[in-house]
């Protein structure tokens, strides 16, 4: 409870409190969400080789994995929620022969320290349990169920970026000018609008009424799906020389992605805008201005370059977002994927499921940060490794 | 008379999107208060010609039991709104509490809550307020407490944030050496100093508040059935696909009272300086 004011301590104690502390609790959410490399993060890759950097992530991704393991657990066990009522059917669950079975057969009977452990030493060898509703292993079920999204999430983000990026970038250069304040309502419709009820109204308008895009489901109904190899139906079918059935998956993948970009587009807009103003008004681009530069190299290779790695790491944010985020539009458009699984795992309390969603989700999310740190390093030279 | 009052306002105010966004909440407020006098028919009552388009006598048509959307519309306000804002605040003093103890004292007050916070956030935002909203069971109130859950930790992370900033300042450590108690020192010296971003965040979150909510009772976790609540009557929507009036009148109402409230939000956070606004739109990203 003592008083930090003492001056030795003072501005160095904070000063470290702040970088150190966020450099080492958990790397990732805080640089996320200052949303631009911390100098602890630089110092930290000029004095370690990538390997450092590496073990470090892994190490991560561990903490990360216990973590959504933990919170699911003690959620969904402090809560009154019963999995055994919530998946056996009215009349089995008067039968304390069956509960108790369905109990010994989840394990739901041990003690819960002893659940805890037999789950994490399952998940060392691969083995997320069984999922009490398909009863079928909760890594099959997500095998199906991840590619579906990550087909859904990847296509959004693309359009997203490109589309957001576009918008932010003439809304900058445009400030204050009623192209800034139309692309400015634009985006912020993008942010308010349910996407639920998004998905509704397209669905209504460009199925039932217009007749323009296939209806839910991934593939047109007699069609089968094409030979698995990625688990994302347009990459298969191509892979396969299917073109129907490319162009079918397509088609249906259209409208759902589509509505999925209304969040993504907004959020990129402000934040490519508000980069890329930052930039502009740098000494080194109005040095490459004041040399006659011609206007389209200042701005992709001086202003783009330096603004995209913010919009980078929200892109990964949003990607991230995406993946868990789909289940409202994936109940209107009945695509089979990770959101509707993690609707029906959270609804019927099937731990097994939910853990694995949590933990499918959470290493996309580092996968992606990954990937956002190694793009860092190309897009801006400042932070690579020395 | 309209020019000089609009005149009156700090220029921040006066810029168009905040006008619309303060008047559109506002006429939400009123609606708010004045439901029952502004509603043509009992929301609950199914003694209305079944599945009615929209026209005369019904402006939004009726649903599928025969009540009428626009009385329902008018009353899901009671419910969206409040629960919205009062969503926010138990966010604000929760959040608000636990960074600033985390900021103020550091050590393992910090070190804990800041874990934690590490820890909801780890976790996907939405599928965690389904897993409590489902444990919990169906209702309003726990798809409140739900959200609450996942909301409070960016309200945790920018006190923080602000309060270690003003924690070495002169004027608070000469109150401390006048010997104020950290309470007190909290309350008179910091308290003001950091009210201004986070109510700015707090407006920013209202529209994320109600979009969230919302979606929990569109899929069925929280209005319970007979209520007029704006999710779930799009929900009843997606039933009756050919009757387009049932789904997006409660969805124009969503999308309406977000906007205003983004409008304002955005608006302020203009208003604030640059760093204090960095933080807060940082943190807006989050939510998402």
């Amino acid at each position: 409870m003592s008083p930090r004011w003492a001056p030795s301590k003072g501005t160095g104690g904070k000063g470290a409190g702040v970088e150190g502390g966020e450099g080492a609790g958990s790397g990732d959410g805080d640089r996320l969400v200052t949303a631009r490399p911390l100098p602890g993060r630089r110092r930290l890759l000029a004095r370690h080789p990538l390997a450092r950097f590496l073990l470090r992530r892994t190490a991560t991704a561990i903490l990360l994995a216990l973590g959504v393991t933990l919170v699911t657990f003690v959620l969904t066990n402090l809560v009154p929620g019963d999995p055994a009522a919530a998946n056996l059917g009215q009349r089995a669950i008067g039968d304390p022969a069956i509960v108790a079975q369905f109990r010994h057969h989840y394990g739901l009977d041990k003690p819960l320290p002893v659940q805890y452990v037999t789950y994490l030493g399952n998940l060392l060898h691969g083995d997320l349990g069984e999922s009490q509703q398909s009863h079928q292993s909760v890594l099959t079920d997500l095998s199906t169920a991840v590619p579906a999204t990550l087909e859904l999430a990847g296509a959004a983000i693309v359009v997203s970026l490109i589309v957001g990026v576009a918008f932010g970038v003439v809304a900058a250069l445009h400030r204050d000018r009623l192209t800034d304040q139309l692309l400015r309502v634009i985006s912020l419709l993008g942010v308010s609008v349910p996407t639920f009820w998004l998905a509704l109204l397209a669905f209504y308008i460009f199925f039932y009424r217009l007749g323009w895009a296939p209806g839910s489901g991934r593939l047109d109904p007699g069609m089968t799906a094409p030979p698995h190899v990625t688990g994302l139906y347009t990459v298969d079918a191509a892979l396969a020389g299917q073109w129907p059935v490319f162009w079918s998956a397509v088609g249906h993948l259209a409208l759902p992605a589509l509505v999925l970009t209304a969040y993504t587009v907004g959020l990129l807009t402000r934040f490519t805008r508000s980069a890329v103003l930052e930039v502009l008004n740098q000494d080194y681009v109005r040095a490459a201005r004041a040399k006659g530069l011609p206007a389209r190299t200042v701005l992709f290779q001086y202003v783009l370059r330096a603004a995209l790695v913010p919009v980078i790491t929200v892109a990964g944010l949003a990607f991230g977002a995406l993946l868990s985020g789909t289940v409202l539009v994936e109940s209107i458009f009945a695509w089979p994927g990770l959101g509707a699984y993690a609707y029906r795992s959270a609804t019927t309390l099937d731990l097994p499921a939910v853990m694995g969603v949590g933990l499918v989700v959470g290493l996309v999310y580092l996968t992606v940060n990954l990937a956002v740190d190694v793009l860092y390093g190309v897009i801006d030279p400042r932070v690579r490794v020395q | 008379m309209k020019f000089s009052l609009l005149r009156r306002l700090p220029p921040a105010w006066r810029r168009p999107l905040a006008v619309t966004g303060g008047l559109v909440a506002l006429i939400w407020l009123v609606i708010v208060v004045a439901a029952p006098l502004l509603a043509p028919h009992d929301p609950l009552a199914q003694n209305l010609p079944r599945l009615t388009g929209p026209g005369a006598g019904h402006w939004f048509g009726t649903d599928e039991l025969g009540r009428d959307v626009l009385s329902r519309v008018l009353y899901g306000a009671r419910v969206s709104i409040p629960l919205a804002l009062l969503l926010v605040a138990m966010s604000l003093l929760v959040g608000g509490v636990l960074g600033a103890c985390a900021g103020f004292f550091g050590r393992w007050v910090d070190e804990t809550v800041m874990r934690i916070a590490d820890l909801v956030f780890a976790f996907p935002t939405v599928i965690l307020a389904m897993v409590v909203a489902a444990a919990l069971g169906a209702s309003l109130q726990n798809a409140v407490l739900a959200v609450l859950v996942v909301s409070w930790p960016s309200y945790a992370r920018v006190t923080r944030g602000l309060v270690m900033g003003l924690r070495n300042r002169e004027f608070v450590l000469s109150g401390r050496l006048l010997g104020f108690s950290a309470w007190r020192s909290l309350r008179v010296d910091i308290l003001p100093n950091v009210l201004g971003p986070l109510l700015v965040l707090a407006t920013l979150d209202i529209g994320t508040a109600t979009l969230l909510l919302s979606g929990l009772s569109f899929l069925g976790l929280g209005a319970k059935p007979p209520t007029a609540e704006w999710g779930a009557m799009v929900a009843d929507g997606t039933q009756q696909f050919d009757k387009w009036w049932i789904g997006v009148f409660p969805g124009l109402a969503i999308l309406t009272v977000v906007l205003a409230f983004n409008f304002l939000g955005d608006t302020l956070r203009d208003a604030l300086d640059p760093g204090t606004a960095r933080t807060i739109g940082a943190e807006k990203e989050r939510v998402g």
